[in-house]
């Protein structure tokens, strides 16, 4: 799966937890998804499993730790993808 | 010098109408709110009726955003949202916005008796499956007893004490009351309190288990004998949520908000489960102590109470009851107040009982009327030899009251008693 195919599956996940004050249109590859885009830190779990829903892979404790933007994100779902 | 509390704000989420207008209607006109739930029937309860609070879709969305109704399944939040935010709202006031300060002069006491047991069924199946990495961020604010109080929090942006109190049957007016005290001593502008009760089979079960509701009524669950009934076979469980934002009356009166009562002052106390009283059953003389150390607090005399709201669950308890009210106020036939029970038209809403039965007292003392009992044509005769059944109206009654009592009695011998004035 290319980056793009990823990100556009990965787009509307993000956009679920974006608080009201800010437009799916700042989803971009080097959005922070807690300090740029907001997000409520605790719904990074969501995110995950949601990724895990939808690309069909799970991710372990310690690859939560390296998520911080929207291209770690596709970073990892790749690994993931192609283990 | 104690500041003077009011209520400048009520709000409602009851099994027989949610909001205020619909719920007044229905309360002057016995609207039922109990119905046959075929899920219970399925389930196997003996009790299979049940009264619970019709939410729609929208209506969800009138009060939170899509996000937070994501995986949200916690229907004693909900119903303690709605009925929060909107004595908020009829009290004129305005969350805090957001990147300003929280509104440090308003605070909130909502109980619950247990919270999200919905949610927590679902973790506890995830958990024995192993899989407790998939419950998500809201397992906890969810289940936690002060989600409800935590909700309204955040939406409100409270910077004063935001707590949930739990006492069982009780705990809609302990809430109330917790509520007064924090305002007279200065502590707080603004109080909201209230109390919510989750719906359905996870929460009644127990209460079915211990046989305290009714299994005679199965199919006619409009002619459920109600409290004061000779016929009376237990409770019809049901569940909601009240709200009252109280205020100090120097705050009301300054921006000329509406005043629905004062709450003149009342008494919290327990039997100690001696003396009659157990986990289950009360003691009668801390029922009879509560209520008169109530009007002591608001500094009234017994004959001045023109009505009581009673708690009376259409259990063998209620004949106890009236006795207790008319003991501790020395009154009794044609002297005693009139007096009536929502739990007819609304079941036993448990944690929530107090706060919708308040709700519907303070309606009464506001418009000046008396709701029908529903349901208890056939007076239990212990009770028509203390009180007059002139005093146990069927029909609705215009009366001008001044001065009222509500009490509140729940598991683990837990009493409080409240008193409010018109103003």
């Amino acid at each position: 799966m290319t980056s793009e195919e990823i990100f556009s599956l990965l787009e509307p996940i993000i956009k679920t937890y974006l608080p009201e004050d800010v437009s799916a249109k700042e989803i971009n590859r080097d959005s922070d998804l807690t300090r740029e885009l907001n997000i409520n830190s605790a719904h990074l779990v969501d995110i995950i499993l949601d990724i895990e829903d939808v690309f069909n892979i799970e991710f372990k404790n310690d690859d939560m730790e390296s998520l911080r933007n929207v291209n770690d994100a596709i970073l990892l779902i790749q690994q993931k993808i192609s283990a | 010098m104690k500041k003077r509390v009011v209520i400048t704000g009520l709000g409602v989420v009851s099994p027989n109408g949610v909001g205020i207008p619909k719920f007044t209607e229905s309360i002057k006109n016995g609207v039922s709110g109990i119905r046959f739930i075929p899920e219970l029937c399925n389930l196997n309860f003996s009790c299979q009726l049940g009264a619970m609070p019709i939410i729609s879709e929208e209506k969800k969305r009138e009060y939170l955003s899509e996000l937070q109704l994501r995986n949200f399944n916690s229907s004693g939040i909900l119903y303690g949202i709605i009925a929060g935010m909107d004595a908020l709202k009829d009290a004129k006031l305005e969350p805090a916005k957001s990147n300003v300060e929280p509104l440090w002069d308003l605070g909130i006491i909502f109980g619950s008796g247990t919270s999200g047991v919905e949610k927590f069924r679902e973790a506890i199946y995830r958990i024995d499956d192993k899989n407790v990495r998939r419950l998500g961020s809201n397992s906890v604010a969810q289940t936690m007893t002060s989600g409800v109080s935590a909700y309204l929090g955040g939406l409100i942006g409270a910077g004063n004490i935001v707590t949930a109190n739990s006492s069982a049957c009780a705990t809609g007016t302990e809430a109330l009351l917790m509520g007064y005290d924090h305002i007279a001593n200065g502590k707080a502008t603004y109080m909201l309190c209230g109390s919510t009760s989750d719906s359905g089979p996870y929460i009644w079960g127990g209460f079915d288990a211990m046989k305290v509701t009714t299994y005679k009524h199965n199919d006619s669950p409009e002619k459920v004998a109600g409290p004061m009934s000779a016929d009376a076979s237990g409770f019809v469980p049901g569940s909601g949520a009240g709200a009252y934002l109280l205020e100090s009356l120097e705050s009301a009166q300054k921006r000329g908000a509406t005043i629905y009562a004062e709450v003149l002052g009342g008494a919290i106390n327990n039997g100690g489960q001696r003396g009659g009283g157990s986990m289950t059953a009360p003691n009668s003389l801390a029922i009879q102590k509560c209520i008169k150390e109530a009007l002591k607090a608001s500094n009234i005399s017994a004959s001045e109470i023109d009505y009581i709201n009673g708690h009376l669950t259409a259990t063998i308890k209620d004949p106890d009851e009236i006795e207790n009210w008319s003991i501790a106020l020395d009154r009794k036939g044609e002297d005693f107040p009139y007096i009536n029970s929502l739990k007819g038209m609304v079941g036993h809403c448990l944690a929530a009982s107090g706060s919708i039965e308040i709700v519907s007292a303070i309606l009464q003392l506001h418009e000046g009327f008396v709701f029908p009992n529903v349901n208890c044509e056939n007076l239990h005769p212990k009770i028509t030899t203390l009180i007059s059944s002139e005093k146990i109206s069927m029909k609705l009654l215009k009366s001008s009251l001044q001065t009222i009592a509500k009490a509140s009695f729940g598991f683990g011998d837990v009493n409080a008693c409240a008193i409010f004035k018109k103003i």
